[in-house]
């Protein structure tokens, strides 16, 4: 039995909420299917499935408010399924209809009430089924009120007696969270703001990356106009939905790049570096009503440029305007920042941990250059790059950026 | 402006042009901007935006604005009369 949390979505997001269940309890799911939108202070997010199996129990209603790692359905794996005859018992033991959701989450909050450490929730959580097998949900039912884990959690803080408030909205009566703020009449002034969030989200994020990661930076400017040039002779009779923006040209050299560099690719987890073999390159898109969120472009490095400008485009639309898949959200293994052609010259970025490495890039900028000892004119772009001195040093922070160089003079070996 | 195009029609063409712009910045500020000024500066409009513009001008209208004329659609007028006139 797997037990699903509220996922994700980057380093810089504290909670969710189900906006809606596309399954129930006894629904077959693949490796992909989404399951869920969750709402989160960066829009409507489709959460995946990553194993066959079936859905056994949604742990939480929609509506609820959840903190990541927070469980929120069961999932009986397909293996499981064709080995344990047990397991099979417990999926048809659920009644679809009462969803068996009050009894678990009845269950999983007297464990929450013990700690707070998410992963231990999880751990203890896991043997839910089990309980609920030796007690039927009506003994359950007349041993205690009923309320969500959020929902107790978020009465706690706000000092509400929550055995004295009527039932809930939540399934045979259950208090849910949003049943919680509304007892919370007084305080409705204190209605988190989505852009709030959002912003103490990311100053969670950076504040975090410059306390525990020993950044160092390098800058180098890059000539743009072989690139420039090459875009300008490919794009001459294409319609506006086929041309290839520089960006993608410039993307394309810095993930396949990376690939001899792992040290500026992969995760740092607790005190461990594991690079990553596939460069799925983080794009940080800015959204219109502010904030930012990094979106994974998967396999970067084997992208031909066309498709990478297919992929850029499309995942901008999506960060604006719904429907990233979760996978997106979490997957960056390195990111690049960019102001696109009206920023600034230069950026300097932030890391996003776990991830060791972060690529800023200016706007183009036409300069006095000097070719062959005579000044000329040139279009250039300003890369720097910050990096995690845990995992690499300048020397090879340096060659990196060189190599991104090297690509970019010749963009017809990147098609 | 084209001596063909009346004023209603270069008026019902801008109006469309503003409602492609809103399409993809929904907060910009189209009423108050000055058709005149460079409305990429104005609206905050990056490569992409733009491309996305014109590809839904396209779609819309049949016309096609080469790299090369880019420079020819700075502002809201230019880019209309632009449209206008290869209609």
């Amino acid at each position: 039995m797997k037990i699903l949390t509220m996922p994700s979505f980057g380093a810089d997001m504290a909670v969710g909420t189900i906006v809606k269940w596309n399954v129930k309890p006894g629904d077959h799911v693949s490796k992909g299917d989404i399951i869920a939108s969750i709402e989160t202070m960066k829009g409507l997010i489709d959460m995946e499935v990553f194993d066959d199996g079936i859905i056994v129990t949604l742990l939480a209603g929609e509506g609820d408010e959840l903190e990541i790692g927070y469980p929120i359905a069961e999932l009986q794996l397909k293996h499981e399924e064709d080995s344990h005859s047990n397991s099979e018992h417990i999926v048809e033991s659920v009644d679809p209809h009462s969803l068996e959701v009050g009894s678990n989450i009845a269950v999983s909050q007297e464990v929450a009430g013990h700690s707070s450490d998410s992963q231990d929730v999880v751990g203890k959580v896991s043997r839910v089924p089990t309980d609920a097998e030796e007690k039927s949900s009506d003994s359950l039912n007349t041993l205690r009120p009923k309320i969500s884990p959020a929902a107790r959690s978020k009465a706690q803080q706000l000092g509400i007696d929550w055995r004295q408030l009527p039932q809930g909205t939540g399934p045979d009566g259950a208090l849910l969270l949003g049943d919680i703020n509304i007892a919370d009449k007084p305080a409705s002034h204190r209605v988190k703001d989505p852009s709030d969030m959002m912003r103490n989200a990311i100053a969670a994020t950076v504040s975090r990356s410059k306390r525990e990661i020993p950044h160092y930076y390098l800058q180098l400017d890059m000539v743009l106009d072989k690139t420039i040039n090459w875009l300008s002779h490919h794009n001459v009779d294409l319609p506006p939905s086929k041309r290839i923006l520089s960006n993608a040209v410039i993307y394309s050299a810095i993930a396949r790049a990376l690939t001899a560099f792992p040290a500026f690719n992969g995760f740092y987890h607790d005190g461990h570096y594991q690079p990553s073999e596939a460069v799925h390159l983080g794009n940080a898109i800015s959204l219109r009503q502010g904030g930012l969120m990094v979106v994974a472009i998967h396999d970067a490095q084997r992208l031909g440029l066309a498709e990478l400008m297919e992929k850029i485009k499309d995942q901008v639309n999506r960060a604006r305007n719904g429907g990233l898949r979760m996978s997106e959200m979490q997957d960056a293994t390195v990111t690049v920042s960019n102001l696109g052609d009206r920023g600034s010259d230069t950026i300097q970025s932030i890391i996003f941990p776990p991830q060791v490495a972060i690529i800023g890039i200016g706007r183009p900028r036409t300069v006095p250059w000097v070719i062959d000892d005579k000044v000329t004119s040139a279009t250039i772009i300003s890369m720097s790059l910050a990096a995690d001195h845990r995992v690499s040093d300048g020397h090879s922070g340096a060659r990196l950026l060189n190599k991104i160089n090297t690509l970019l003079q010749t963009p017809e070996r990147l098609v | 402006m084209n001596n063909h195009l009346s004023l209603k029609d270069y008026k019902s063409l801008k109006d469309l042009v503003c409602k492609l712009i809103l399409d993809i910045a929904p907060e910009a500020d189209v009423q108050g901007l000055d058709p005149n000024e460079e409305f990429r500066e104005e609206l905050d409009l990056d490569s992409m935006d733009f491309m996305t513009l014109l590809d839904s001008i396209e779609k819309e209208t049949g016309v096609n604005v080469p790299e090369r004329d880019y420079v020819k659609v700075n502002s809201l007028q230019s880019l209309t009369e632009y449209i206008a006139t290869r209609k």
